[in-house]
């Protein structure tokens, strides 16, 4: 309710509340432009202090006279003192500009704008069916804890959870793309598309997602662990509140108590748990993009830290930490919008 | 990008529509040959791009003026038909071949190579990926439509060697800047045995037959380059039909491919050399010592002793597998002229090396540990690189030697680029180096000389820091020797030199495993005829000889089959999913109050 009474121009209102929508929209967002801002400046540094020197690692080996090396400093501004170099990174960045990677000679945004809608859908996924898997066990698992079901969903969890991602990925690959006994290979092991898919729309969306489901199924098993125990640890403390001794009182039947009254609550922190951890899983996705191919952000990173490839890694970092950041950010409004409480402080 | 986004978007609900006509069959009597590419394609530039999975690209789709002959590696005929030399060796004239066009219909002509080699002299960005090869170029010019006249600064014994890519000059005389230009307007105007026709970054490269070659068209239609980050998932690819060539097998994956009905496996020679440099006091091209090389590793005969304490055989057997050659001479044996073979070499004798640095001066102390004359332990640094596991063991056999004949060993795995920036500082006492040769020696010889050790500003190509007066004498000789037989002998006599010096003692030659779908294709023409290899070529041999067997012209069912049975879960899921929601709202009308 007082949000709602909180006007734009009201200055009293926003006074007294501090906590008002704008008010704290602004904090958020102005704490998110910060965490940003200094993310760029540790972007630059932190590449900067990587040994090795970059023209070097470009031409590898490859017989060039000093003035070509010169030239290749030149080009990439690395003539330029280091004051200078990291104003012309801020300006550039300012202006949505990552520079130009080494290795593919091309705009680094450019290259992340194509890897970026590869790695939402594969983490977008993978996320969406972990949560749902997650969310559903761990509310079974709590609800009757001690059960046969909560050891074995929680222990299953917890080892897949703990198995190297690799590992686990190319043992799902071997079983379900290539085949062992009597399960048939049925899904390509590498990829996202395949090149002779007819430029039918529908054929081309089937194909995609065909090469979507180990990559998805890998990460689910590896990150569903996680739902599976917020969930049920905030369900177990919900379960002695007297809310829930009221709301049986009232003759509800048992699922339904669990539904509507004891799940909601628990799912406040789960949800926040989710977004923060969203913002993680891109940069968790290297693993399984590399295991299956996948051609998105992880497995440019990949690439950019084997060459390394500085402006590439740059415009990662700062991409992947952005990610972060926003995640948090929608995770702290979020809050106050489930949460009551807060909306009071 | 658009069209992308849209395809990812309706993933998701794409898997609940179902659709009856989703694979389109092959075209009869097309046969596409699919190759796993372990390495990206960092550009389709041929000025720019420097991986070998773009270089094998350029090969395929644009001319050069000579090229390697697929039996021996020797200097053949491509877009030069014939070629002169003056009498000073400085002036080369080329004959351009007739009748040869790029695939948009114009000719080939010699105006086209004089204008690649200018672009690549006077325009820095166009110099990055093959800038040595006109880098003793005076002048290149085209008097007419046929002849090519270089002039070099100095005479080049390499000159049938320019592996540089050809651009068509009525393209590329309208890009003003090289370095911003991504040639990927399809179909990519060439002229070699295909046409590039699609492209998608880290995900495939698809080549059609250019049906006008001038050797005539290719015998498969279609050729995919596909990428896999991971040569394990591409042995499965193969195992299961998805690709018919892969490349770049360790021995584990080569071996568990052995007996697969319809894969023929083929393990060539490889063209690489890996070698543990011995640091003899680096120096820079001023003669001023730099790093942090041991003192002991000064004197050859330490050198010498340690190449003795090394057992390459047990090497071979246990890193490669047996998959490799016992190292000696500088240049690989696939290289069947230049390679050569130490008379005497020095075999594995812990006995021997001990004998050698007690007669050396080089007393125990009472740990054990060697000292050099002024006190000074032999302690080691073994630089490795951290990503290679092959380093990793290599390292672990040479410490233990080494440890027998009192020299302690401190293995220190590092990232690539580390290796390769304390190799050039001159930052190492022992490390792991290694590198591909080409067929013209003159690049990994060139390695060893004074010339190529790190100026004071840091330029240069150092490998050992070798930089002796002999080597060096031999390696001019050879580059300026136009008679084949008297410049191999210059060349062996170069590696003979380098060997005495122990600057670096070659531990093996890899060889190159690939395997292919027998049951699919046939004919790929090996280069070497002896022993080599059918991808990752000098040329473009392997895959324009490729010939498609009936069963790879005809179309594939096995994808629908997928497809159904993907379809049919879905169907499943979905229909349990409608279930559960049509009970849960039951449940909850049951329930309301």
């Amino acid at each position: 309710m007082a949000d709602l009474t909180v006007e734009a121009g009201d200055q009293a209102a926003r006074g007294r509340a501090g906590g008002g929508w704008p008010g704290y929209l602004a904090r958020k967002l102005g704490g998110g432009l910060v965490s940003v801002f200094l993310v760029a400046v540790l972007g630059f540094f932190l590449f900067r202090v990587l040994p090795g020197d970059p023209v070097r690692t470009m031409t590898r080996g490859a017989p060039v006279s000093a003035e070509q090396l010169e030239q290749l400093r030149q080009r990439l501004g690395l003539d330029q003192p280091l004051w200078k170099q990291f104003v012309d990174y801020l300006g550039a960045l300012v202006r949505g500009d990552l520079g130009t990677s080494y290795t593919y000679s091309r705009p680094v945004a450019e290259l992340i704008g194509e890897r970026f809608g590869p790695t939402v859908l594969l983490v977008g996924t993978a996320t969406v069916l972990a949560v749902a898997l997650g969310l559903w066990m761990g509310t079974r698992a709590a609800w009757r804890h001690g059960s046969a079901f909560d050891k074995a969903s929680t222990s299953v969890a917890l080892t897949l959870w703990s198995v190297p991602t690799f590992w686990l990925g190319l043992i799902v690959l071997m079983v379900f793309g290539v085949g062992v006994g009597p399960i048939p290979g049925l899904f390509p092991v590498g990829g996202m598309v395949s090149p002779d898919t007819p430029p039918v729309l529908i054929s081309q969306v089937l194909d995609v997602a065909r090469h979507l489901v180990l990559p998805a199924l890998t990460m689910v098993a590896v990150i569903y662990a996680q739902y599976l125990m917020v969930m049920r640890s905030s369900l177990l403390e919900e379960m002695g509140a007297d809310y829930l001794t009221t709301a049986r009182a009232k003759g509800l039947r048992e699922d339904l108590v669990r539904r509507r009254h004891a799940v909601p609550n628990a799912l406040l922190p789960t949800v926040t748990l989710i977004f923060l951890h969203l913002g993680l899983v891109v940069g968790g996705a290297i693993t399984v993009e590399t295991v299956y191919s996948w051609p998105g952000l992880g497995l440019l990173t990949f690439e950019a830290l084997r060459v390394p490839d500085l402006p590439l890694l740059q415009g990662t970092f700062i991409v992947l930490a952005g990610s972060v950041i926003v995640m948090n950010v929608v995770a702290d409004l979020l809050y106050r919008v489930l949460d009551p409480r807060v909306r009071a402080a | 990008m658009g069209r992308r986004l849209l395809v990812a978007l309706l993933v998701l609900g794409g898997l609940l529509v179902p659709n009856a006509a989703i694979a389109a069959p092959a075209e009869q009597g097309e046969a596409r040959l699919r190759v796993a590419v372990p390495q990206q394609i960092d550009s389709l530039n041929p000025f720019l791009g420097y991986s070998l999975a773009a270089t094998d690209l350029f090969r395929l789709i644009y001319p050069t003026l000579t090229t390697y002959s697929p039996e021996d590696f020797s200097a053949t005929p491509e877009l030069a038909e014939s070629w002169e030399t003056s009498l000073d060796r400085l002036t080369w004239t080329f004959r351009i071949r007739d009748g040869v066009r790029w695939t948009d219909g114009q000719p080939v002509t010699a105006r086209d190579a004089a204008y690649t080699y200018d672009r690549m002299m006077r325009d820095p960005a166009a110099a990055t990926a093959n800038g040595n090869f006109v880098e003793n170029f005076a002048s290149v010019a085209a008097p007419d439509e046929r002849t090519l006249v270089i002039r070099t600064k100095t005479p080049q014994a390499t000159m049938l060697a320019i592996d540089a890519p050809i651009v068509p000059e009525h393209v590329w005389s309208g890009i003003p800047d090289v370095a911003g230009f991504a040639n990927d307007r399809m179909p990519v105007v060439g002229s070699g045995p295909f046409v590039l026709t699609e492209y998608e970054p880290e995900q495939y490269a698809t080549l059609r037959a250019n049906r006008r070659f001038w050797r005539g068209p290719p015998k498969i239609s279609e050729l995919q380059f596909v990428q896999f980050k991971n040569t394990d998932a591409s042995v499965q690819a193969l195992r299961k039909g998805d690709v018919d060539v892969a490349q770049r097998l360790t021995p584990a994956q080569f071996d568990a491919l052995a007996g697969e009905r319809d894969i023929a496996q083929v393990r060539g020679q490889g063209r690489r050399f890996f070698e543990m440099l011995i640091n003899p006091g680096a120096a820079d091209s001023a003669g001023d010592p730099i790093g942090s090389g041991h003192p002991a590793l000064r004197d050859v005969r330490v050198r010498r002793a340690i190449d003795h304490a090394v057992d390459k055989e047990a090497l071979v057997e246990r890193v490669l597998n047996g998959y490799g050659q016992v190292g000696g001479g500088y240049l690989p044996p696939i290289f069947d002229d230049y390679h050569w073979n130490p008379p005497r070499p020095r075999e594995f004798d812990l006995a021997e090396a001990n004998r050698q640095l007690d007669a050396a001066g080089y007393r125990r102390g009472p740990d054990g540990v060697r000292r050099t004359p002024q006190g000074q332990p032999l302690d080691l640094r073994f630089m490795l690189h951290a990503s290679a596991s092959a380093d990793a063991q290599v390292g672990e056999f040479v410490k233990r030697w080494l440890a027998d004949v009192g020299i302690r060993v401190r293995l220190e795995p590092v990232s690539d680029n580390q290796v390769n920036d304390r190799t050039t500082a001159g930052d190492f006492d022992l490390a792991v180096s290694g590198w591909s040769a080409n067929p013209d020696p003159d690049y990994v010889l060139r390695l060893q000389t004074c010339a190529s050790r790190p100026t004071p500003e840091g330029g240069g190509t150092p490998d050992s820091f070798l930089c002796d007066p002999a080597y060096d004498d031999s390696y001019a000789k050879q580059l300026g020797e136009f008679d084949p037989a008297k410049r191999i002998e210059l060349v062996q006599q170069a590696q003979a030199r380098f060997y005495e010096q122990a600057s670096a003692s070659v531990l093996y030659y890899q060889n190159s495993l690939e395997a292919y779908r027998s049951d699919r294709f046939s004919g790929f023409t090996a280069q070497p005829a002896d022993g080599g290899v059918i991808t990752g070529q000098q040329g473009y041999w392997g895959y324009y000889g490729a010939r498609p067997t009936a069963a790879a012209t005809t179309s594939r069912a096995a994808d629908d089959r997928t497809t159904l049975l993907v379809l049919a879960g879905v169907v499943l899921v979905a229909g349990a999913v409608g279930l559960l929601v049509a009970r849960h709202r039951r449940a909850t009308v049951d329930e309301r109050e």
